[in-house]
Order: C-alpha cells, then structure tokens, then sequence
C-alpha cells in the first residue's frame, strides 16, 4: 500500500508540529517528517504542512517573517509546480504573506484569543483537502488564535466565491452561516480558502486537533484523509499507467 | 548614514478594534470629542549610504516587501541625515 509523505515545516515558534507529525504518521499511518526552517529544500514529500503556532513571535505581523524562511522558496516552488500545501492557523497566516494565497488575517474583532471548538461548514468537497466530505457537511474542530479575522478585498472575495476557493466556513450546529457564529469578525465567515488551482490550503482551524479518537473529535481527519486520497489514487492511476506500457 | 522613521498604520477601509478600545479608554477619561483613534507602528531604522535617494530606496523597498503589508496597511517615513 503506498503511503503518503508529509513533510511538516517547523519554524521558531511552531506549536503544532508534533501534533501535526502525530496525526500523518500515528494516526492516518502515514510517513512524516520533520523540516527545519533553515533546509534549503524540501525532499521527497507529497504534501507540506505550515503548521500553527507563533512563528519569530508573531514579531511585525503574524507569519511576515516566517515567509522569508530559507526553506519558504522551495515551499513556492512546490506549489507553483502544483504540490500539496495545507497552512494551519500560523501557516495560514504564512501562506498570505508569502502570497501563496490572498488576503490577509487580521486581529479578531474582539481582540481576545479565541480557543474553543467551532462547527465549520464544507462549501467545496471537490478539493484535494475536502474530497472525504461532502458538501455542506457540519464538521466540529477547534480554533485557536488571535489573528483570524481574514480580509480581503471586495474584488478578489467576488472572485474566490466565483471559483469555489472558500472551502471552509463558520457556522451554527445546523450549519447556518450566521454573525453568532463567526468566532473572530471573517469576511463572509471565512475559516478556510485554497488557492485556484487548488493545491493550496490554508485554514484557521486545527484539524490536527481533532483527529485523535482519544481527544474525543475525529473530523479532522476527513482533511487528512481526503489529502491521503488524492496522493494515494493518483500514484495507482501512475502505476496502473505504467504497468499498462510495461 | 541616514535615520529613517517609518510610520505604519492600517488603511483607512479597515476596522481598528484596538483604536476603538483605545478610543473608549480615553472617553472614559473624560475627553469626549475625541475620535478616530487608530492604532500603527513606528519603525526607526538606520541606512548606510551619502546619498539621500539611496536611503529612500532602500527605506521604501523595505516598506513594500516587510514591514507593511499592501493588503491592510500604508506607510510613510522620514529621512534625516546623522552624523557617525
């Protein structure tokens, strides 16, 4: 059985690293792998995780420094050339300021730390990170941030509507998109877009948190699944090519 | 040697919530016709060049690709020669 290789960047200041390899490679069964920050590239991977937590301290603005990183070109690289790239919270922020994805992550409305379980509603299931879901699915995960309030303007939001790049968004228990709900003051609700061709994810909950059965919510592994599932089928498709030829 | 001083603030279409907290503070104070409080950053930094239009470069170069983010925020600075 082929197994997916995750590839998790650790920067100075990422908290959710360990949590991330644990979930790739204990949970899902995977094969994980560490990347510090300084490498100049990233190996053999098939999927490259910006992890959360505070990178370089939030210092200037969160994830501005963290994108001038060594390993950061060849994180562009990897997505130009189309690899699979997920960016949790921090690495979300990181993502926008690499320019990976547009808009930017503001300070919540409310100005506190908002760290509690969310109910998140699947607006795209046709996406290498949603294909497990299905659409309009209600899924519980936990935030857990002070700068989540994602902007962007008017322009480009009519845009990522357009093209189904909001995958993600707040919602109530029935999956209602209502004011309540948004945790943090996102535009039109905004938990999570990817980018338009699509290889791109960045979002500010932490599925990672929410994929070991022992904490009690496992939706979250519907995002790691879904990545498995692309990776996985396509080297079959690959193979089977190839045999075919042989 | 230039001295530049870089003023940061977030753009003018986007919220403040810290200026309105900021700006409740100060009404508690007493002051009531006070408004629009915004809140940015102050960035000083030195460049290392004669030439005023080099420091400008650099200082502006700087502005765009780190120290503000064209998305929500707009600068401006000021450049005063040192002596070293």
């Amino acid at each position: 059985m082929t197994k997916a290789k995750f590839g998790i960047v650790v920067f100075p200041g990422s908290n959710c690293d360990h949590d991330a390899h644990f979930v790739a490679g204990e949970i899902m069964g995977q094969q994980a792998r560490f990347i510090w920050h300084k490498e100049g590239s990233l190996g053999d991977v098939d999927v490259v995780i910006l992890p959360g937590g505070f990178s370089y301290g939030d210092y200037l603005r969160c994830g501005a420094i963290a994108r001038f990183s060594p390993i950061m070109k060849d994180v562009v690289r990897f997505a130009n050339e189309g690899g699979t790239v997920i960016g949790i919270c921090n690495g979300f922020q990181i993502l926008t300021e690499a320019g990976l994805l547009p808009g930017v992550l503001l300070r919540n409305r409310s100005l506190l730390f908002v760290c509690r379980y969310v109910h998140l509603r699947v607006e795209n299931s046709d996406t290498r990170f949603t294909n497990q879901c299905s659409r309009g699915e209600v899924m519980e995960i936990p935030i857990a941030h002070g700068d989540g309030n994602y902007f962007v303007d008017d322009e480009t939001l009519k845009r990522l509507e357009g093209n189904g790049q909001i995958v993600f968004r707040y919602c109530d228990k029935e999956g209602r998109v209502t004011e309540e709900a948004n945790p943090n003051g996102a535009q039109a609700n905004i938990a999570g877009i990817i980018n338009e061709s699509g290889n791109v994810l960045g979002l500010m909950p932490h599925p990672e948190r929410a994929s070991d059965p022992l904490l009690g919510h496992t939706d979250g592994q519907k995002i790691f699944r879904s990545m498995i599932h692309t990776i996985v089928a396509h080297e079959q498709y690959h193979g089977l090519e190839t045999a075919e030829r042989s | 040697m230039f001295h530049s001083r870089i003023v940061v603030t977030l753009r003018t279409s986007i919220l403040d919530p810290q200026g309105k907290a900021v700006e409740q503070g100060i009404h508690s104070l007493g002051y009531k016709g006070v408004e629009n409080v915004r809140i940015g950053k102050l960035i000083e930094l030195h460049v290392d060049t004669d030439l005023r239009e080099e420091a400008e470069r650099i200082t502006r170069e700087a502005c765009q690709k780190l120290l503000a983010n064209p998305v929500m925020e707009d600068f401006s600075f000021t450049l005063e020669k040192v002596n070293t």
